[in-house]
């Protein structure tokens, strides 16, 4: 049944990511070349609802957070060298999956790297596990623990951050 | 807004894969995200060859076999291919547009910086803990520090290498 779940998430996922154009190379490199937002656009739109969804649902017992586990050395480091892969690759992991889908060509060789990719990390992670995973390990903490500030507080103030700036964007024609 | 007539504003598309990511956290428990599942496949492969590459920590943290997101991501290439075939935007190609302006249609040097970006992606992506799926839209959305301090570094590195590559073509 999971499965199946997974698998008709992936697909609705896949379809409106194909639908709002975000799949391409062009438009994920156009936002990092910071001529093209589309995919900013998307993602903070995911965000907002979700976020509030989320939130939602928490605050009635029906979900429970999962965040993943803050380490600065490893957020930060794996972070950037993420960022210099993927300007050159121009796919995220599952960004890959669905330009394959769309036809693109170039992300089975994307897809071939980033299996490489990690079993590289794999077999170095032990080397990782004793040193850079120990810089700065806070666990798994979420931002209104850590202010001390009412979620709600939190979540209005960064809608209204993500909508200035995604009004910044068609302002500037992005 | 888009030049493409049968495309959806990304506002309204992002907006319903929000609606999505709380379906599935109500009904299967799952946060979305793609990265783990490349070094689940690779696990999986490495095992098949010898039980011994995958008797090191990291694979041991993981249950070795198909599981939730390795379908989520086989139905992004099913949902991709449906979306684009019925709205004839499915196109076979090599070199992508920008690239082909820049770098001329020649698919090798394409294909090899195709691979090893990828290469470089996931293994920052797994070393981070996550890629723009798990980081970025979940770990934003659950207001997790990590996903802030990830999706930030993923931009700053972006900006960095895509700009290097391009410097001030078109």
């Amino acid at each position: 049944m999971k499965l199946l779940l997974g698998l008709i998430t992936g697909i609705v996922f896949g379809f409106l990511l194909q639908k709002a154009r975000v799949l391409r190379y062009d438009k994920q490199i156009g936002a990092l070349r910071l001529k093209d937002m589309t995919i900013v656009k998307f993602m903070l739109s995911h965000i907002m609802v979700a976020m509030v969804g989320i939130y939602l649902l928490q605050g009635f017992g029906m979900v429970n957070l999962s965040p993943k586990a803050t380490v600065l050395g490893a957020n930060i480091l794996g972070g950037l060298i993420f960022g210099l892969g993927w300007g050159l690759v121009g796919y995220c992991p599952g960004t890959a999956a669905g330009a394959l889908g769309e036809g693109r060509i170039d992300a089975i060789f994307a897809m071939l790297g980033m299996l490489v990719g990690a079993s590289l990390f794999a077999h170095t992670y032990p080397w990782l596990k004793a040193t850079v995973y120990t810089w700065g390990a806070f666990g798994k903490i979420t931002l209104p623990p850590l202010l001390g500030i009412n979620q709600w507080l939190i979540i209005a103030v960064l809608l209204v951050v993500y909508a200035m700036f995604l009004r910044f964007l068609e302002r500037k024609q992005l | 807004m888009n030049s493409n007539g049968k495309s959806w504003s990304p506002y309204v598309a992002g907006a319903l894969s929000g609606l999505l990511s709380i379906a599935s956290v109500l009904v299967a428990g799952k946060y979305l995200g793609a990265s783990t599942t490349f070094a689940r496949v690779m696990g999986m492969i490495e095992r098949s060859i010898s039980t011994t590459l995958v008797d090191t920590p990291y694979y041991l943290k993981y249950t070795l076999a198909v599981d939730w997101q390795f379908m989520f991501v086989f139905g992004i290439v099913l949902g991709a291919f449906l979306s684009s075939r019925l709205d004839g935007s499915f196109r076979v190609q090599l070199v992508p547009d920008m690239w082909e302006r820049n770098f001329g249609s020649g698919g090798i040097f394409r294909v090899v910086v195709a691979f090893v970006g990828g290469m470089i992606a996931v293994y920052g992506a797994r070393f981070a803990g996550g890629c723009p799926s798990g980081h970025g839209l979940s770990g934003l959305t659950q207001l997790s520090i990590s996903g802030f301090i990830a999706a930030a570094c993923f931009f700053a590195g972006g900006m960095i290498s895509a700009n290097i590559l391009y410097g001030r073509r078109r």
